[in-house]
């Protein structure tokens, strides 16, 4: 371009554009603070609470269950955490607010503001897993962890985050806005149920077709990725095999969830 | 010189849709023109706005702003333009204030920049005391004129304004034809969509009336005006004296030079004055004598005769017919 813009000498480029959208989430995450924070830690404690605690208190859970459960509740936060703060913005974006117009004008690709909000419903799931671990050693009493595991569990938590954020792209952009009340019922609750945060996924040989039906959820990859690095003597998935599948997963729903984006902000 | 908006042959066909929404449109805009698209609800001028905007796919044709052709090249095509839409969709999560800067901020305006532009056109926009206003509580041409300041923020070459002043009140609308008629004075190319004739036929130097997808005629309001058959008009008031409307109205088309005449607003009873306007192929003064010749011959009582004249509204129905879409 040979024309001066003295307004913006570097502010043309794409990327930039795509920071700034996204330091609009953050900064608005920030002003949303203590609803962002009971959204992420007052369910997971409750089972936590219930599951770990009361249940073994009782004598109806066998001891160890609580620590078996915790790197499954972890998991658990990051996956949902991030696939609700990137699907229920966007139907509510797509429909009733029209607020993303704005930053779908701004000069950066349509798919860019895709990939911007799964990054950023991903950071909030890793801040809510991370959060989850000093809590669950509060109600717990102790964590008993392997620490060795511990990178590998990181690994785990940031890569079943972004699939978290890209599954919940895909339901976000391909769920029509007056489905959003069953949204809940028939997606999410089944999504808890079926990702091995509860259970080890391997000792579910009496029950295949469960078994077969979990690997479908990319949350299963996740719990067992957790347990494998930081509980290695509770039986688990092979780690690199689960990890492998949560960037599967990643690839997977991300380029649907794209797509889908991509139908509902361009006519 | 480049148009600052130049389409060529544009078509566009939405999925599952029967016809064409846009059927081979061609216009040019001048820059610091304000350009009006006028037309029916569903005559396709949003989406050749959304076209022009990068928001709408185009099926076939060219569609360019500021020389960048928006098909091939969207992300240079979204620097060049802002756009105003019709409903409001202001970031409910920040407030006043931050929807502007953080606007400037997706357009890469500098930090300092973007501040001092922000409070400029708060002050501008008359929403200097809402700065910190959350955007649930702004009235309706409050958050109009805030959108108007957002697209302001980074500074665009092409301004899109989508029905600027539907369900405004009077004053509100008044008060953004101004900032209209400023934005015209600064050069910025302004296109707008309306289907209100006034707001068309005062702000915009050029209209093009749209219907069924395809562009039907395009000048100056007052080329348009001009050129419609019988633009000249005669506006009368009679007394009927028993006479019937059918009979009053051939009575005068029977004159030469008087292209039709049209009953004007509420028929009324039976024995209520009747008013009329006449349509005249030339010039209505030169009417005036042989009207009120005939009508004092027939023994009509004028009560008011007066020369009137056609107006952007005229052109419109006589384009785009009067049957409801």
């Amino acid at each position: 371009m040979t024309r001066a813009e003295p307004l913006r000498p570097t502010g043309s480029r794409p990327a930039r554009a795509f920071l700034a959208v996204l330091g609009r989430d953050v900064f608005v995450t920030g002003r949303e603070l203590p609803s962002f924070l009971a959204q992420i830690v007052v369910q997971p404690l409750g089972l936590l609470f219930i599951f770990g605690k009361v249940l073994g208190e009782l004598g109806y859970a066998a001891p160890g269950y609580a620590q078996l459960l915790l790197p499954g509740m972890v998991a658990l936060n990051a996956f949902l955490v991030a696939l609700q703060n990137t699907s229920f913005p966007l139907v509510l974006d797509f429909s009733y607010s029209r607020e993303i117009e704005d930053r779908l004008l701004a000069p950066l690709p349509v798919s860019w503001v895709a990939v911007e909000k799964m990054v950023f419903g991903a950071l909030r799931g890793m801040f809510a897993a991370a959060l989850m671990v000093p809590i669950g050693g509060l109600v717990l009493g102790g964590i008993d962890w392997e620490l060795g595991g511990l990178l590998f569990a990181c690994a785990v938590l940031v890569i079943g985050s972004f699939s978290g954020a890209a599954v919940g792209m895909t339901i976000g952009a391909a769920v029509p806005p007056r489905r959003i009340n069953i949204m809940f019922a028939v997606i999410i609750a089944p999504l808890m149920f079926t990702g091995a945060t509860q259970f080890p996924w391997v000792q579910l040989d009496r029950l295949p077709w469960f078994q077969v039906l979990c690997l479908a959820n990319p949350l299963t990859y996740a719990s067992e990725g957790m347990r494998g690095a930081l509980l290695p003597s509770v039986p688990h998935m092979t780690p690199w095999v689960a990890l492998l599948a949560l960037v599967a997963s990643c690839g997977l729903f991300g380029a649907l969830g794209v797509h889908f984006f991509l139908r509902r902000a361009l006519d | 010189m480049t148009p600052a908006v130049e389409v060529v042959d544009l078509v566009k066909k939405y999925p599952k849709a029967s016809g064409n929404a846009v059927d081979g449109i061609s216009f040019a805009v001048r820059p610091g023109e304000v350009f009006g698209l006028l037309g029916p609800n569903g005559a396709g001028k949003t989406t050749t706005v959304g076209v022009l905007t990068t928001r709408v796919l185009l099926t076939s044709g060219t569609a360019r702003v500021g020389g960048v052709d928006v098909a091939a090249d969207p992300v240079g095509g979204r620097r060049k333009v802002a756009v105003v839409p019709q409903r409001v969709n202001l970031d409910r999560s920040l407030n006043a204030r931050q929807n502007l800067v953080f606007h400037a901020s997706y357009h890469g305006v500098p930090r300092r920049r973007r501040n001092e532009l922000a409070d400029e056109l708060l002050e501008r926009m008359g929403l200097a005391d809402r700065r910190k206003a959350r955007i649930d509580d702004l009235s309706g041409g409050q958050s109009q004129r805030l959108m108007i300041a957002r697209a302001l923020m980074h500074r665009p070459e092409v301004l899109f304004l989508d029905e600027p002043s539907t369900g405004l009140d009077p004053q509100a609308r008044l008060f953004v034809h101004e900032r209209i008629n400023d934005l015209r004075s600064e050069g910025v190319t302004v296109v707008l969509t309306t289907h209100d004739m006034d707001e068309a036929e005062k702000l915009s130097d050029r209209v093009g009336v749209v219907d069924h997808g395809r562009l039907l005629t395009l000048d100056t309001p007052e080329a348009l005006i001009r050129s419609l058959p019988g633009s000249g008009a005669l506006d009368l008031t009679l007394g009927r004296d028993g006479r019937g409307e059918q009979q009053l109205v051939s009575l005068l088309t029977g004159l030469d030079g008087v292209e039709r005449a049209e009953p004007v607003g509420d028929p009324g009873a039976d024995g209520a004055d009747l008013r009329l306007r006449l349509y005249v192929t030339g010039v209505p003064s030169e009417l005036l004598a042989p009207v009120s010749a005939v009508l004092h011959e027939h023994r009509v009582p004028v009560r008011e005769l007066a020369m009137g004249s056609a107006s952007l509204e005229d052109v419109f129905l006589h384009l785009t017919g009067r049957e409801l879409r």
